[in-house]
């Protein structure tokens, strides 16, 4: 599908790209204790003895963080497993008090399921996810805060993470960044991880791998915990380069953990004197499979609100949403929030049904809206104009009360004082002028004052309508119901 | 079946940082043999269609609550730590 190539003097290479994605899960406690998962607490104060894995301590399971794991399956459109089972992976690091991460190795608790990429002029892609885990984050260490010491800070260690594992069914940059993308939108509708990538809420191992096209898989490398879309962007290209240029001259690839450094924008090798990873997975002895029944699956489903994919099709078919301006409103919840909460209290304002306002509501959303939002470098949930107030000011133009031009200033006016739409059309007197008489008067005046342009009009330049339009509307500084306005001043001027 | 050499436990031993002088090795691999060896007596036994026991005790999981009820304890966590400095453990440097 992709046809992302690098091509090398042997001839063009492609690209095989698969993700490995840690979403935290959303939850109050840890995956197997009472210690909050808040960020940003003192170090070390959100730590139980299980989580600092002091000797006897036993883990229970975290009803909610199954639960969560279960709807981001569905969401998914993936096998729920009813039977999984936690198991031991085994290494030292100074951050993993417990000397070993509690996983899912054999019996993870989603199996196969899919993501569908929009890849932009309504093509899609699918890409294939192999399975969904369950697991503990570990704490986190410092290494820049003391010349010899390394700190550690627990508050972390514990709190559930989602393994999303996909297929390797990405070929190109473009492609891992928007699966990233998706299933970062995704998770965040159902909230089951708040995808706030800065504070590593979301992080992403990347196998790449190249091969001539048709051959078999080539030897991949994994570049571990890239925090950010745009860096796994960067991180593949670089990456792939390397590959093509190691093949091309007869090299071997190793397989082996790469690094992204994203101020020089390069991988390189990490851990490369360590021996090969040697895990020892084994069942949990402390941990019993974990069982549920298909009544707990059915009420997890119903929990879903609705999902991206389907919403988008909704604004587009049902509403009359264009198709670019549903797929920029779906795909971050907020703004799609924002346009759902203008549009219902509009139509409730307004008394029309909300088809025939969706179109005009979204194109003032992405247009007047995200256009302010942007030059005062704001987001949606910053908006000076909450929803509630966008739908007074949409309703004004509506009914009639003041014209689409006018409304264009108002909303300058509420973005700058987060002043109400009515308020600002009574104080300034910008009420659109529909009375006949008064608008009828303005014609006279303005065809009194430009005889030469009249004559022309009527001796057959018809597209100077435009211009005694003009001339009506700047007399009336832009008030004039512009219907009322062509609707008098053509027989006016046709004598 | 059982062939453990003294590689394979030097390198066990290094996974699970246990130290273990060069003179035991051999008689560690003769002994995990041994083990292993007797374990695999259960080998005897027929067990296609028979499910894995998960648990010898007829238990179901049990499930908490998502509530917060614990932490807030940072001087009992670093209490038996040799090291620790501004509430964070402090460990020799560990860099990769």
């Amino acid at each position: 599908m992709s046809n992302y190539r690098i091509q090398g003097a042997t001839g063009d290479w492609e690209v095989v790209l698969g993700l490995e994605v840690h979403a935290q899960v959303v939850s109050n406690a840890k995956l197997f204790s009472g210690a909050s998962t808040e960020f940003g607490a003192e170090p070390n104060a959100q730590v139980s003895l299980v989580d600092a894995a002091m000797p006897g301590m036993l883990p229970t399971i975290n009803a909610e963080c199954i639960r969560q794991a279960v709807r981001t399956g569905l969401a998914l459109g993936a096998q729920i497993n009813k039977f999984s089972v936690f198991d031991r992976k085994n290494y030292f690091y100074a951050d993993l008090p417990q000397g070993y991460q509690i996983s899912q190795f054999k019996h993870p608790i989603v199996g196969e399921g899919t993501v569908t990429l929009d890849m932009g002029d309504g093509k899609t892609k699918d890409v294939g996810v192999e399975r969904i885990h369950l697991e503990q984050d570990a704490g986190k260490s410092m290494h820049d805060q003391h010349p010899q010491l390394t700190y550690v800070d627990l508050n972390r260690s514990g709190v559930a993470l989602m393994e999303i594992v996909s297929k390797p069914d990405m070929r190109s940059p473009e492609e891992a960044g928007a699966y990233l993308t998706k299933l970062r939108t995704i998770l965040r509708y159902i909230g089951t991880c708040d995808g706030n990538m800065e504070q590593g809420s979301m992080r992403a191992d990347v196998n790449v791998s190249v091969r001539k096209p048709g051959d078999p898989l080539g030897t991949r490398c994994e570049i571990k915990n890239v925090n950010s879309i745009r860096f796994v962007r960067q991180a593949i290209e670089y990456e792939a380069q390397r590959q093509v240029d190691i093949l091309e001259e007869g090299g071997v690839i190793d397989q082996e953990t790469r690094l992204f450094d994203p101020s020089k924008g390069e991988t390189r090798s990490m851990r490369s004197k360590e021996e090969a990873h040697d895990y020892r997975y084994f069942p949990d002895p402390d941990l019993l499979p974990v069982e549920f029944d298909d009544a707990f699956i059915e009420a997890a489903r119903e929990s879903l609100p609705e999902l991206p994919d389907d919403k988008k099709a909704r604004f587009v078919e049902e509403l009359g949403v264009s198709d670019y301006n549903a797929s920029v409103l779906v795909g971050e919840k907020e703004s799609c929030d924002y346009f759902e909460d203008l549009l219902s209290a509009l139509a409730e304002k307004t008394g029309k049904p909300a088809q025939k306002l969706a179109a005009k509501a979204s194109n003032w959303v992405m247009g007047d809206l995200f256009g302010a939002l942007n030059k005062a470098s704001k987001t949606v949930n910053e908006s000076p104009v909450s929803a509630k107030q966008g739908a007074d000011l949409l309703a004004l133009v509506e009914d009639g009360t003041i014209s689409g031009r006018i409304a264009k200033d108002v909303f300058e006016i509420m973005f700058e004082t987060g002043k109400d739409a009515e308020v600002i059309v009574e104080e300034k007197g910008l009420k659109q002028v529909s009375d006949t008489g008064e608008i009828e008067k303005i014609i006279d005046e303005v065809i009194a004052a430009n005889p030469a342009q009249l004559e022309q009009y009527r001796a057959g330049k018809d597209k100077l309508i435009g211009f005694f339009v003009g001339q009506v509307m700047k007399a009336t500084g832009g008030k004039a119901n512009p219907g009322m306005v062509n609707q008098l001043l053509k027989p006016k001027l046709d004598g | 079946m059982s062939d453990i050499d003294k590689a394979t436990v030097a390198k066990i031993a290094r996974l699970a940082r246990i130290k273990i002088e060069e003179d035991k090795l051999e008689p560690l691999a003769g002994e995990l043999n041994n083990i292993l060896g007797w374990v695999e007596q259960l080998d005897e036994v027929n067990t296609d269609d028979i499910e894995p026991m998960s648990s010898v005790v007829d238990a179901k999981l049990r499930w908490r609550q998502d509530e917060v009820t614990d932490g807030d304890k940072q001087a009992s966590v670093l209490k038996n730590a040799p090291n620790a400095e501004y509430g964070f453990f402090a460990v020799p440097k560990v860099i990769e």
